[in-house]
């Protein structure tokens, strides 16, 4: 394998790097004059495609793919909403990217709203950060004093506006959907789909939302090409053909019990083990790993016997866990009660479920209210079967809800309590010696404030 | 009917106003709006949320119930001079994020969600605040403050003004 070169951290660490002069000194914006000059929008969209990029928001849909589902002879106008209102616990890639070097993710998506005939872009950005707000408006203003934005950028017939858009802090406007929803000025509510937003999105009209790396990915692969961001990372699967691959450089997010956590850009493939010990010099405190969340606590954990996953698109799901998720992987020491995780995973999803579809409001306040009686010493291990029931039954898998917001609140109930059965067994009996074998219906305790 | 003495001032309404051509809606411009009134009087009473549909051309119910989804904007009393969200999202509770929160709650004898009397603080749990790295994190008004501990935490809220 030849020497990785990382790109979408090569500015960061740089004086000013979120300036457009600091930008463009190193081949900031060729790319778009570049594509302006020699390419139709369908010859981008055509680069895209063929280069397998995969959204990096969560999903992994190939993103070429995502844009050829505008219709062809709409009368406009077409939208881009740019997804960022990262909240997945342990993920912090796309406040880097914002923060520290804004004119490349700004870039891709210049180059992605001309490629889908878009004639304005919202940013949606979380609430929580302010800097990046901060920056982005700075560069955003950079780019109408270049002509990168505005009428005709760069003297071609392609006009483009962008704004920000702040959120309120809620988990749930990362959905695509309900982005859109709540863009329009509504309660999130993700939307029945379909129609998906290609067809009918923000305003009725066709629409991409598109997450902040997949962005900074279109930039890159814009200035370099299909072959050197094919030349990166995990082919399909010879006896998949329905597997677009992991192709291109990641970023992946380190954070927990770990020596030196960051975010770190690795090829699409590197393991769970590698990421632990070559970028995050091993487990904090000499102490063993227990496990680890593989792409945002959505996605479920990884015990450390399987620390050795590749991740890539394909790799936790073969390991039990839901996917990849945003590739932020969270490192759990051997001093960790797998109750304690759970449970302060199940409040998160308590907390965030928008309350649309009966299924994830109900299980997942359900789920922590089983929890909370179970970390007082009330706990059965009838339980741990209720909990499993739950965690199968909620989700756009099991098909009760509208969106993956329940799926992501199922797989850690699923893979915490199949993968570490035993402590919760154990933990269960020893802290309710009288009552943990009963099976009749047992009084919640006090409502414990889930908001 | 007795007068209501207006709330959004000239200053404010221009600001949202300001925000009418981004986008094809006046709806769009709810959660702009309701930043704005926020940010000058650090809540959104019921008033302000009458004057804001007025200007957006909606019922005040349809901004009343996108307000309400989020659980971001007070409507009673203002939140105090510094808001301080402290995370207690994964990646911070396993570095001690949750002790954090209560010992900063003790020491400003609050709740999570309550204003200090004297109206200088208003603490938050939040979830992930995405700067993981540095856990456990706080974000204090627009400044994100990193790796705090109990020590820190209590002496942030001592000092602050």
């Amino acid at each position: 394998m030849p020497e990785f070169e990382p790109v979408l951290l090569a500015n960061i660490g740089k004086t000013d790097s979120h300036r457009r002069h600091v930008y463009e000194s190193g081949g900031g914006y060729q790319a778009l004059r570049a594509t302006l000059k020699d390419k139709a929008p369908d010859d981008v969209t055509n680069m895209v495609k063929d280069s397998a990029l995969r959204g990096r928001g969560g999903a992994g849909f190939p993103t070429g793919l995502k844009w050829t589902f505008l219709p062809k002879d709409h009368p406009g106008p077409f939208y881009m909403c740019i997804n960022a209102d990262e909240s997945e616990p342990g993920t912090f890639n796309n406040r880097i990217l914002m923060e520290d070097d804004p004119h490349q993710v700004i870039e891709g998506a210049i180059i992605s709203c001309y490629a889908t005939r878009a004639s304005t872009a919202y940013l949606y950005l979380r609430y929580e950060y302010p800097l990046a707000y901060q920056r982005l408006q700075q560069a955003i203003d950079e780019c109408y004093e270049a002509g990168y934005l505005g009428k005709n950028i760069l003297g071609s017939e392609f006009s483009l506006d962008m704004y920000l858009h702040r959120g309120a802090a809620a988990y749930i406007c990362g959905e695509e959907t309900g982005l859109i929803e709540s863009l329009e000025g509504k309660r999130a509510w993700p939307r029945i789909k379909p129609p998906f937003p290609a067809v009918e999105g923000v305003f009725r009209k066709p629409t991409v939302v598109n997450n902040i790396e997949t962005l900074a990915c279109v930039t890159h692969i814009a200035a370099r090409g299909v072959d050197w961001f094919k030349s990166i990372g995990v082919p399909p699967a010879p006896d998949n053909p329905r597997d677009p691959g992991s192709f291109g450089p990641k970023l992946y997010c380190l954070s927990g019990h770990i020596n030196r956590p960051g975010c770190y850009e690795a090829p699409l493939g590197i393991t769970c083990r590698e990421l632990i010990e070559d970028f995050g010099g091993g487990v904090w405190k000499g102490r063993a790993g227990k496990a680890a969340i593989p792409g945002g606590i959505s996605m479920g954990v990884l015990t450390e016997a399987e620390f050795d996953t590749p991740l890539d698109f394909a790799g936790p799901g073969k390991a039990g866990c839901l996917g990849l998720g945003t590739a932020a992987v969270v490192v759990i020491d051997e001093t960790v009660s797998m109750v304690d995780f759970l449970h302060n995973s199940c409040r998160f999803f308590a907390h965030e479920s928008c309350g649309q579809c009966t299924p994830c409001r109900e299980g997942t306040s359900w789920s922590l209210r089983m929890l909370d009686r179970i970390r007082a010493g009330r706990g059965r291990i009838k339980d741990l079967d209720l909990l499993l029931e739950i965690g199968d039954t909620i989700g756009i898998m099991p098909g009760t809800t509208i969106c993956g917001l329940a799926d992501g609140a199922a797989w850690p109930i699923k893979n915490a309590i199949r993968k570490f059965r035993d402590e919760f067994e154990d933990y269960i009996k020893r802290t309710n010696p009288e009552g943990w074998m009963v099976t009749e219906p047992v009084e919640a305790l006090e409502a414990t404030g889930i908001h | 009917m007795a007068e209501t003495s207006r709330i959004l001032t000239e200053e404010m309404v221009a600001e949202i106003k300001a925000y009418f051509p981004r986008y094809p809606s006046r709806q769009a411009v709810t959660l702009p709006a309701l930043h704005t009134v926020n940010e000058h009087l650090r809540y959104v009473p019921p008033q302000a949320v009458v004057e804001v549909a007025e200007l957006l051309e909606l019922h005040p119910a349809q901004v009343q119930d996108t307000l309400t989804f989020y659980g971001f904007f007070k409507q009673d009393a203002p939140h105090g001079k510094k808001r301080v969200w402290v995370c207690r999202s994964i990646s911070c509770a396993l570095r001690g994020g949750e002790e954090v929160l209560s010992a900063m709650c003790e020491k400003a004898g609050i709740h999570p969600g309550e204003t200090t009397a004297d109206g200088r603080l208003t603490l938050e749990a939040a979830e992930c605040l995405g700067a993981c790295e540095q856990a456990p994190c706080m974000l204090a008004g627009n400044d994100l403050v990193g790796d705090v501990t109990t020590e820190s935490a209590e002496e942030f809220v001592a000092t602050l003004e």
